[in-house]
């Protein structure tokens, strides 16, 4: 305490190597430093960015080009794997359920995660709340899959005894062409939402309480400020929340894996399931890998257009 | 000095990431073990005791016996022949053979000096492959009953004299059809085959439902198909051409999959694979009986407060019943790291010794038919009629057996006929739309 306040801030240090400024070499030093200690504790990511990322990634894209059972070496074929994709009515039937699947999980789940959000923000302070809203999130998707069939059996399943017994009619939630994307949809959702709701909630925390007390100074009611000053500085962040969410559905597999299987009669064989079925089924590791490809570029392509239209950013926060 | 300790710390992880990813092999090889895996949780304490009399011939090599649910089973098998973690030995089913069969992953097993007539007849033929090598031994056999709850036959005035003479045809359905009929009743009370009878609100079905049956409707359609003259292919093993564009077929699947829109067999939307099969269903009184496999003789004895028996399958049209009878083997795998040991374990299974130590479990029957013997007398220790399955294997003027399909691309075929089917149960799809689903399968096969 006295050496430092004893010590007035000197603008000169004499170390220094002849012809540099002192100053500047000390920070190129410290920048050489610190180049070494960067590099070192960058090395475990990257190594793990180029061994699981990107190696399998371009491995991925050569074998798109290959016909491949994974036992024996891949064989070139070209283009064929693409050309089958486009003409396999099946692929674009599971991108179709996939869409389905992506539009109702995260309409839902957006909506409901942003009035969570703000609930939790304008009403309450409660951490307890806080937790119980991210309670479903700490449950393995392969857990809450399993237990929602066992809640959603047409035959045996509590909720169809409940609906029963108010008077309607069981609803073959997972067993029915029309019902079982929609319920692995919000089953879902119930899983993710809390989670989403969380990390909108952190947006709206960013927002300065200043902007709404001045509003409601104004006379503007919570609605109106929702609109016009919510939403607006929430945008960065709900597009991003947005950007996340709409890859991680695209990818859903766990549930359907342990729901469906992909049925009835192909009702919910979503993207990634077909991949995994003609890999690990077929062995057509080839096939797989090409629609692999395909995912990867409609996703770059959505999240591009995501970006720029939602302006992700770019805050409009003065 | 901080940033030499940071750097060696830094270093370590790196280090630990790489060696992590080749630490995990774990498949307890060694030159005097012998790893076998198995997925019928069931068969375990038969097949432990199996091996201490195999380690106690052969003072030195040790079995290390892994078992693993039916489809992690798989999985697992499958990630093994791509890391190289594969068992030595494991137990092999005919639906998987083609494949493997295709992905030469599978080690001959010619020397092992198998005889077809130590088994029980077809089983060991089965095994061969196309290049006329043998890839398997005989270990057991299964076939398919009727499953039913005595006190709601009972109820029905359906004695197991009148449950074992049914007949069914795909016009009218025949005696068998009256009988599911009968069995079945409806909210109010009304039995299938009385007037006023409600389909869309049923209480208990006559028949449950296990799915579509994928390709080969074991234990759904194919003691109906196959009592009707029908087969899966042009030839009993590997065949060149699925026959699902016949007319007898779809004529029977028709009639079948009808018995659910009359409101008699469980509808699709009432089976899940995971949370209710046909034995959950027969255990939970929502069905009255169910067709299944010989595996599943403990778990419908097991069901708490039911009286479950077993009657015969209905004859067929062609005078005949009919039922699948199918055979697990033991295969070796091409990379196993102890083959030496394998052969010796594997020739040990598939001896008399083995199958009637594994007999007296009482669990399966064993190929042998002294291991046969051995489980029979074991099942009837435990009170258990096991005749409507080992009358088909002894009596072969009455019954039909028949195989799996053993063809090529066994797993594609899987993978189109599970949605055709579902489609047809399911959402009322013509059975004509197998026709398209079986020139695709058969352009496929003929690659």
């Amino acid at each position: 305490m006295t050496v430092a306040s004893s010590s007035p801030p000197s603008p000169l240090p004499l170390r220094g190597a002849e012809g540099v400024t002192p100053r500047a070499g000390t920070r190129k030093a410290r920048e050489r430093g610190d180049g070494a200690l960067a590099a070192v504790f960058i090395a475990p990511a990257l190594l793990g960015f180029l061994v699981f990322l990107l190696w399998p990634t371009l491995r991925g894209i050569y074998l798109s080009f290959t016909r491949f059972n994974l036992l024996t070496p891949p064989e070139w074929v070209g283009l064929d794997n693409y050309d089958r994709l486009v003409h396999d009515p099946l692929f674009w039937d599971s991108l179709k359920v996939t869409v389905e699947y992506v539009v109702i999980n995260i309409g839902v789940q957006t909506v409901s995660a942003l009035a969570i959000a703000v609930l939790l923000q304008r009403l309450t302070q409660s951490a307890v709340l806080r937790g119980i809203v991210l309670t479903p999130y700490l449950m393995s998707n392969v857990v809450a899959g399993l237990v929602w069939l066992w809640i959603l059996d047409n035959q045996l399943g509590i909720g169809n005894e409940i609906l029963q017994s108010l008077g309607f009619d069981r609803i073959p939630f997972l067993a029915d062409e029309t019902w079982a994307i929609p319920t692995i949809a919000l089953i879902n959702v119930w899983r993710h939402v809390g989670y989403t709701a969380l990390l909108l909630f952190a947006g709206l925390q960013a927002i300065p309480n200043d902007v709404y007390e001045a509003a409601r100074v104004d006379g503007a009611s919570e609605w109106r400020m929702f609109w016009r000053i919510t939403m607006p500085l929430l945008r960065p962040v709900l597009a991003v929340v947005l950007i996340m969410t709409v890859i991680g559905s695209f990818q859903v597999f766990d549930t359907v894996a342990v729901t469906t299987a992909g049925g009835p009669a192909n009702a919910t064989n979503v993207l990634q399931y077909y991949i995994y079925g003609s890999a690990f089924g077929r062995f057509q590791f080839g096939y797989a890998s090409a629609m692999s490809v395909a995912l990867l570029v409609v996703l770059t392509a959505i999240t591009v257009i995501q970006y720029r239209i939602t302006r992700a950013g770019r805050t409009d926060l003065g | 000095m901080r940033l030499r300790t940071l750097t060696a710390l830094a270093g370590a992880l790196t280090l630990s990431l790489v060696t992590g990813c080749a630490a995990g092999e774990g498949t307890g090889a060694s030159a005097n073990t012998v790893t076998y895996w198995l997925w019928d949780a069931n068969q375990l304490p038969a097949y432990q005791a199996c091996a201490k009399g195999f380690e106690k011939e052969n003072p030195g090599l040790k079995v290390k016996i892994t078992q693993l649910g039916w489809s992690d089973y798989w999985t697992k098998l499958t990630a093994g022949f791509i890391a190289g973690t594969q068992p030595d030995v494991f137990t092999d089913h005919i639906q998987k053979f083609g494949q493997f069969a295709d992905l030469k992953v599978l080690e001959s097993l010619d020397d092992l000096g198998i005889k077809e007539s130590a088994y029980q007849p077809g089983l060991a033929a089965n095994w061969i492959g196309q290049d006329g090598h043998r890839y398997g031994t005989p270990k057991d056999w299964d076939t398919v009953a009727l499953f039913y709850n005595q006190k709601m036959a009972k109820a029905a005035g359906l004695t197991a004299e009148r449950l074992n003479s049914l007949s069914w045809n795909p016009e009218d359905g025949g005696t068998f059809e009256k009988a599911i009929a009968h069995l079945t009743v409806d909210k109010n009370g009304r039995r299938g085959d009385e007037p006023g009878f409600d389909r869309h609100n049923v209480k208990v079905y006559g028949l449950a439902g296990n799915g579509g049956g994928y390709g080969d409707g074991q234990t759904q359609w194919s003691m109906f198909t196959a009592s009707a003259g029908w087969n899966y292919t042009d030839k009993a093993r590997w065949g060149t051409k699925y026959q699902y564009d016949s007319k007898t077929f779809q004529s029977v699947i028709t009639w079948y999959f009808g018995l659910a829109k009359k409101g008699y067999l469980a509808p699709l939307s009432d089976y899940n694979i995971q949370s209710n099969q046909a034995n959950t269903q027969v255990a939970s009184g929502k069905a009255a009986a169910a067709f299944d496999g010989a595996w599943m003789i403990s778990t419908y004895h097991g069901f708490k407060g039911r009286d479950i028996r077993t009657a015969l399958t209905p004859v067929g049209p062609t005078g005949r019943r009919a039922t699948m009878m199918n055979g697990l083997a033991d295969s070796i795998t091409k990379g196993a790291r102890n083959k030496e040991g394998a052969r010796k374990w594997v020739a040990y299974l598939a001896s008399d010794k083995c199958q009637r130590v594994v007999g007296t479990y009482g669990v399966v029957f064993p190929a042998t038919p002294a291991g046969t013997k051995a489980a029979t007398a074991a099942y009837e220790k435990q009170g258990i009629d096991v005749t409507a399955f080992t009358e088909p294997v002894a009596d072969k003027k009455d019954f039909l057996t028949f195989s799996y399909p053993i063809t090529n691309y066994a797993a594609d075929v899987t993978a189109l006929m599970t949605p055709r089917m579902e489609d047809i149960y399911g959402n009322g799809a013509p059975v004509s739309s197998l026709d398209q689903t079986n020139s695709q399968i058969n352009r496929i096969l003929s690659q």
